[in-house]
């Protein structure tokens, strides 16, 4: 999951960066109206964190100019304001979560995750295709009942080729899903990284589409 | 309480009852002076009427009954001769003598009442002709006139009552209307009340009442922004800690952990800060805003602000020496908190290798400092005062609260503090001036 934070605060949006990017998401931060609007403009996101107070105005107005665009990035409210009003005001904006600071990290993971499922229009928590299941929660695949342990960077990749099964993966959308804005790209990360999986899930499950990327085998 | 209604009531009935009366009293009077006048040519007709008869039928009538018709019994003649002798008189008239000496009307006591008489002397029939009506009858008449213009008023008073009641409650219907639809407020409703359709007298009144509405509305809405803001400053860095916490426990490896360990600790230190700000704050505004009564050398209390403050690698202090033994009408711990405050919000926003300069007011009592940061943008210059205001420019460990504080702690002073952009290059000129 790539996912854009927008919170003003630097050292919570640094523990937001760390520790999301622990449960195998890539994270790029922001910390102002302006540069979110930028940012949204500019790159395609998984999930927004948003602050509502922000120094340049008001998150909810970030919000309200993406939904008017047409832009329907799940976008999570984070904020110290979290009387009911405030939660509907913000609900009724277009987010389509809400998280009253402080929050906890892995509940924040975990509706994170939710609210990209319900972009994707999946019911199961798990990803499945080819034979193979991935748990986002815990970035475990299984594979003919048996556990395969990933990396952080091996999630993202397979994450991103499961959650569309046989569509085709640029590598260049892979690594965007590896890599924030402030990170080097090294270049031929992505090879590596689906040699690797393909030695843990079965040489199979990953098909290599020559000059255009790769894709799940299995049913769309 | 008083009854607006009550009021105009017992004022109009008042009113009404006072001029029925005076217009009575005038009545009566005029009655009375009129019926004088007529009753008294009444009894002089009569008088020579009897005269005249007396002429030509004394002799064989010699005790005529001379009854003036009208009021049974209220005219009397008696007609005397002039040596003293009663020749004849009416039925009712009294038996002392009413006759007067003289021609013309007198008043004449007889037998215990008083008599009107009009009496004509003629030594030619040798004839003394009287004849008069008491006055007890003629009051009597007066007073059934005023009784019976009375009977119906008294009659009348209830009824009128009543009208000008309801005429009351009627005319101060648009009032109660006010008042109910203000009374069905609840505490959140504070739109101002539509004037245009309300009487002209009440205007005033409403307008008055909407400018209440309109300053307790502003300042709860100042309260409810510095409640978000508070929220908002307070949450957030708990919100940091508690995630880098969470972090340096999930973390898979010793830099990661490491990593989370220090902006707990970057995160404690401008938490400190501003509970330390909050209680400045709190305290000042318990305070009373009591004037200090002796002076104070400002150079030697900025002298101990800059000292006791560390600095970042690279940023110089410079302090005016004119400053050292400038006297200011102020209390020291205040003054410190003022100076404190400014000094760290020129630190905060300094470039690395840049100069923050103390120096004294040129024309006046009081000290400025600059800095060589971004300045303030012109537009946000007044709102840098207020409570959890971070503009723009914001550094990383500010609280939004470091120059509310100066300009509150200023205040108690007796100074104020001003704020303005520097015109020689970027940076803010913070001034604390004694007028």
């Amino acid at each position: 999951m790539r996912i854009l934070v927008v919170e003003d605060d630097p050292v919570l949006s640094d523990g937001l960066k760390v520790g999301l990017g622990l449960s195998g998401a890539t994270i790029d931060r922001v910390a102002t109206c302006t540069d979110a609007r930028a940012a949204l403009a500019a790159a395609r996101f998984d999930a927004v964190v948003l602050d509502v107070m922000l120094p340049d105005g008001s998150g909810l107005d970030v919000l309200a100019d993406v939904r008017r665009r047409g832009d329907a990035t799940p976008v999570l409210l984070l904020t110290a304001l979290d009387e009911t009003s405030d939660r509907i005001a913000g609900l009724d904006a277009g987010a389509d979560d809400y998280l009253g600071k402080p929050f906890d990290l892995d509940e924040l993971a975990a509706r994170l995750r939710a609210i990209v499922r319900r972009r994707d229009g999946r019911a199961s928590p798990v990803l499945e295709a080819a034979g193979v299941v991935l748990d986002p929660a815990t970035q475990v695949a299984t594979v003919a009942g048996e556990a395969v342990p990933l990396s952080r960077r091996e999630f993202a990749v397979l994450s991103a080729l499961m959650e569309r099964p046989g569509v085709i993966r640029s590598k260049s959308e892979i690594e965007d899903r590896l890599y924030g804005w402030d990170e080097e790209v090294e270049s031929n990360a992505v090879e590596v990284h689906i040699h690797n999986l393909r030695t843990k899930i079965g040489r199979a499950a990953i098909e290599t589409v020559r000059g255009i990327g790769y894709r799940m085998r299995g049913q769309p | 309480m008083t009854s607006l209604k009550r009021r105009l009531f017992v004022l109009l009935l008042a009113a009404t009852g006072v001029i029925w009366l005076s217009a009575i009293a005038w009545i009566s009077l005029g009655s009375r002076a009129e019926l004088e006048r007529v009753l008294d040519t009444r009894l002089q007709e009569a008088a020579r009427m009897v005269h005249s008869l007396a002429g030509s039928a004394m002799t064989s009538t010699a005790s005529a009954a001379v009854d003036a018709t009208g009021y049974a019994r209220q005219l009397s003649c008696q007609i005397w001769s002039l040596d003293g002798r009663l020749v004849g008189r009416s039925s009712g008239a009294p038996d002392g003598r009413l006759a007067a000496d003289q021609d013309g009307f007198s008043d004449r006591e007889v037998n215990g009442e008083t008599w009107r008489v009009y009496t004509i002397v003629d030594r030619d029939k040798g004839v003394r002709v009287a004849v008069g009506d008491r006055l007890g009858l003629r009051d009597r008449l007066v007073r059934d006139l005023v009784a019976g213009m009375l009977a119906p008023i008294l009659l009348v008073v209830p009824l009128l009552g009543v009208l000008i009641w309801a005429g009351l409650g009627r005319g101060l219907r648009p009032l109660e209307a006010l008042a109910g639809e203000i009374a069905a407020r609840d505490g959140e409703d504070m739109r101002p009340v539509p004037t245009e359709g309300a009487p002209r007298e009440v205007r005033p009144l409403l307008s008055a009442l909407n400018g209440l509405f309109g300053k307790v509305e502003a300042a709860r809405r100042h309260e409810r922004d510095v409640t978000a803001f508070a929220a908002h400053e307070l949450r957030t860095p708990l919100a940091g800690l508690k995630t880098q916490a969470q972090v340096a426990l999930a973390a898979p490896d010793a830099a990661t952990r490491d990593g989370a360990l220090r902006q707990i600790l970057v995160s404690v230190d401008r938490t400190t800060r501003l509970t330390r700000q909050l209680l400045a704050l709190a305290r000042l505004e318990a305070m009373g805003a009591a004037r200090p009564e002796g002076t104070i050398d400002a150079g030697a209390v900025l002298r101990d602000v800059v000292a006791s403050l560390p600095l970042p690698a690279g940023t110089t202090v410079t302090v005016d020496p004119a400053l050292d033994g400038l006297r200011v009408p102020a209390e020291r711990e205040m003054l410190h908190l003022v100076l404190r405050n400014l000094h760290e919000n020129a630190v905060e926003h300094m470039p690395a290798g840049g100069r923050i300069a103390w120096a004294p007011l040129p024309g006046g009592l009081g000290l400025a400092v600059e800095d060589e940061g971004p300045g303030i943008p012109d537009e946000e210059l007044a709102l840098v005062t207020r409570r959890f205001w971070r503009g723009r420019h914001r550094s990383a460990s500010g609280t939004g609260l470091g120059l509310t504080i100066a300009e509150m702690a200023a205040r108690r002073l007796g100074a104020r503090l001003g704020f303005a952009n520097r015109s020689d290059r970027s940076g803010l000129r913070c001034a604390l001036a004694w007028s």
